[in-house]
């Protein structure tokens, strides 16, 4: 079986948002068939690796099965938060683009259903 | 016991959509509209505008927001729950009862609720122990005392219950949560037990759904946001709520935007945490037992969900003055515009050096290139142009303004191909920092006030 390498976007959209100086990423699978891709791709680790120079914390991920999406939470990312920071996405509101831009890779028959 | 009710989400921030809510009562039917206004430094903000005026410190739309709604909420009926009371629910109240004598409307009734601002108990609390620590890092309160800005309790949907069950038509609170203003029609019209957790939970995640208005509905959905349809004229969420706990989440016909699967989903994760702990003041809900189901065309089944008892704690939101900042921008063309841009900050931070401006932090962005990725930012061969955007931020407000200073020279006195100056030079504006921290259900007690004009 054939290996494709996509970004995350082919199979997911997300949402991102701001807690204080962390950034909520919520990932969701396109379709039910992404979610498992979803959980073993995007571990805290690969996360953290893409965010390099960003996000300069932790990263903790929650599982949502019944939703199929992953919330990632990205400690110290957002220059001290909404109201200190000196950024111009202050809120972490383009993170969410940002982690779709990961690659993985993943067989192609899943791929294309 | 009711059937269902319909709850209109009709602003989702202070300074969204000003007519949303006035599109809620006039193109289809609802019987609750709730209007959230109040961010996280919301309150910092309007505790500031009634400093210097005793008789403001609300949303200041929304007097004029229900003036227009009122002919149409006193006909049907419609009550109208809102947390845009902010520091002065009470002169916002007032301003509310002026809108409706000048349409010749009497026996309106408003409620208030009281009781969330603990700015001038704070000291009264300190001596009874409470230490009010910064939640997320365990500071200790006396290093902000002196700069407090703000100080606001987050109450949960009872206050309102007991407003609606004093029959008010509309509700104004200060700081109550985003998901109180929704749960709370749920409770009084349905009769929930305040200890049946799994319909708090219920209540709590269709406010959750309800509280950033469009964008549960069709707006910021990254999913597939070209298939969004005549977001020019999108319609707000609607939650009709069932005494079994389900909600449909939908919106007005022959209005633009989306409620399906993708934009509810997107919704659900916004700015949460543990998805199995998202805490209120009402319970705890947990996000994992949510189930979603197509319920036909702008129709989403949100069912199952399941509850744990809550907290014996409230949260407080207060805010404190930690110094200065002030940001500007300029424009730099080809040929070589990102290399223009990043000498011109390079000149910029030595002048600010050699004039010994000290700062907490300065930061340059070159919108259009890595403002939003930063290092995953891929930077084109050829760039038509860029925008250097630099902030700076300390405590010292004469170094604050000096940066003011510094930036225009750089277009007579730095790289060229240099525009986009506009608005004089960039002025230092207050830092307003928040400060997350618990306080003991016990210590706070709200109130509420039910009148008629």
């Amino acid at each position: 079986m054939g290996r494709k390498r996509i970004r995350l976007i082919e199979i997911a959209h997300a949402r991102s948002g701001d807690k204080g100086d962390a950034g909520n990423v919520g990932v969701i699978a396109r379709e039910d068939r992404f979610y498992p891709v979803l959980v073993q791709e995007l571990t805290p680790e690969v996360v953290k690796k893409h965010f390099e120079g960003i996000c300069l914390g932790d990263v903790d991920r929650y599982e949502l099965p019944n939703i199929g999406a992953l919330n990632f939470i990205l400690h110290n990312t957002l220059g001290g938060g909404g109201t200190v920071s000196l950024k111009n996405d202050a809120q972490g509101k383009t993170l969410s683009s940002a982690m779709l831009r990961l690659e993985i890779d993943i067989d192609e028959q899943l791929l294309e259903g | 016991m009711s059937t269902t009710i319909r709850i209109a989400s009709g602003q989702g921030f202070w300074g969204d959509l000003i007519d949303a809510p006035y599109h809620q009562v006039t193109r289809g039917p609802v019987d609750y509209v709730m209007m959230d206004f109040l961010a996280e430094v919301t309150m910092s903000i309007m505790q500031k505008q009634k400093l210097r005026d005793p008789s403001l410190g609300y949303a200041r739309d929304l007097p004029g927001q229900i003036a227009r709604m009122l002919p149409h909420i006193m006909e049907k009926n419609i009550r109208v729950i809102t947390n845009g009371g902010g520091v002065n629910p009470i002169a916002c109240r007032d301003a509310i009862f002026r809108e409706a004598e000048k349409q010749g409307i009497r026996g309106l009734r408003v409620g208030v609720v009281l009781g969330d601002d603990i700015l001038d108990s704070i000291d009264a609390l300190a001596s009874q122990g409470i230490e009010l620590r910064n939640m997320e890092n365990g500071a200790d309160f006396a290093a902000i005392r002196e700069r407090l800005v703000s100080a606001n309790v987050y109450f949960g949907a009872f206050p309102i219950v007991e407003a609606l069950r004093q029959g008010a038509q509309i509700v104004i609170t200060g700081r109550t949560t985003d998901t109180g203003l929704t749960l709370a029609p749920m409770i009084h019209e349905f009769g929930w037990a305040a200890d049946d957790w799994d319909k708090m939970a219920a209540g709590t995640v269709a406010g959750h759904i309800l509280e950033c208005g469009g964008q549960s509905s069709g707006g910021n959905f990254l999913g597939d946001w070209k298939s969004v349809p005549d977001l020019a004229h999108i319609g707000f969420p609607i939650a009709e709520a069932s005494p079994d706990g389900s909600v449909v989440i939908t919106k007005h016909e022959n209005t633009g935007g989306l409620v399906s699967l993708a934009t509810v989903k997107e919704q659900l994760l916004y700015e949460i945490g543990d998805p199995r702990e998202y805490i209120t003041p009402d319970c705890i809900a947990d996000f994992t037992s949510i189930r979603l189901r197509p319920d036909g065309s702008n129709r989403v089944l949100v069912s199952d969900i399941k509850g744990r008892p809550a907290t014996p704690f409230y949260k407080v939101s207060a805010s404190y003055h930690d110094g200065y900042a002030a940001f500007g921008t300029l424009t730099y063309a080809w040929p070589d515009a990102l290399e223009k841009a990043r000498a011109a900050d390079a000149i910029l931070r030595t002048r600010l050096a050699d004039l010994g401006c000290v700062f907490d932090e300065i930061r340059s962005e070159f919108l259009g290139l890595d403002s939003c990725f930063g290092p995953l930012a891929t930077i084109p061969d050829e760039i038509n142009e860029v925008v250097l955007r630099t902030g700076v931020r300390g405590k010292d407000k004469g170094h604050v303004a000096r940066f003011g200073q510094e930036l225009a020279p750089l277009i007579l006195t730095g790289p060229p191909s240099v525009t986009g100056f506009a608005g004089g030079r960039p002025k230092p504006s207050d830092v307003i920092a928040y400060w997350p921290a618990l306080i003991p259900k016990t210590a706070v007690t709200p109130t509420v006030l039910v009148e008629e004009n």
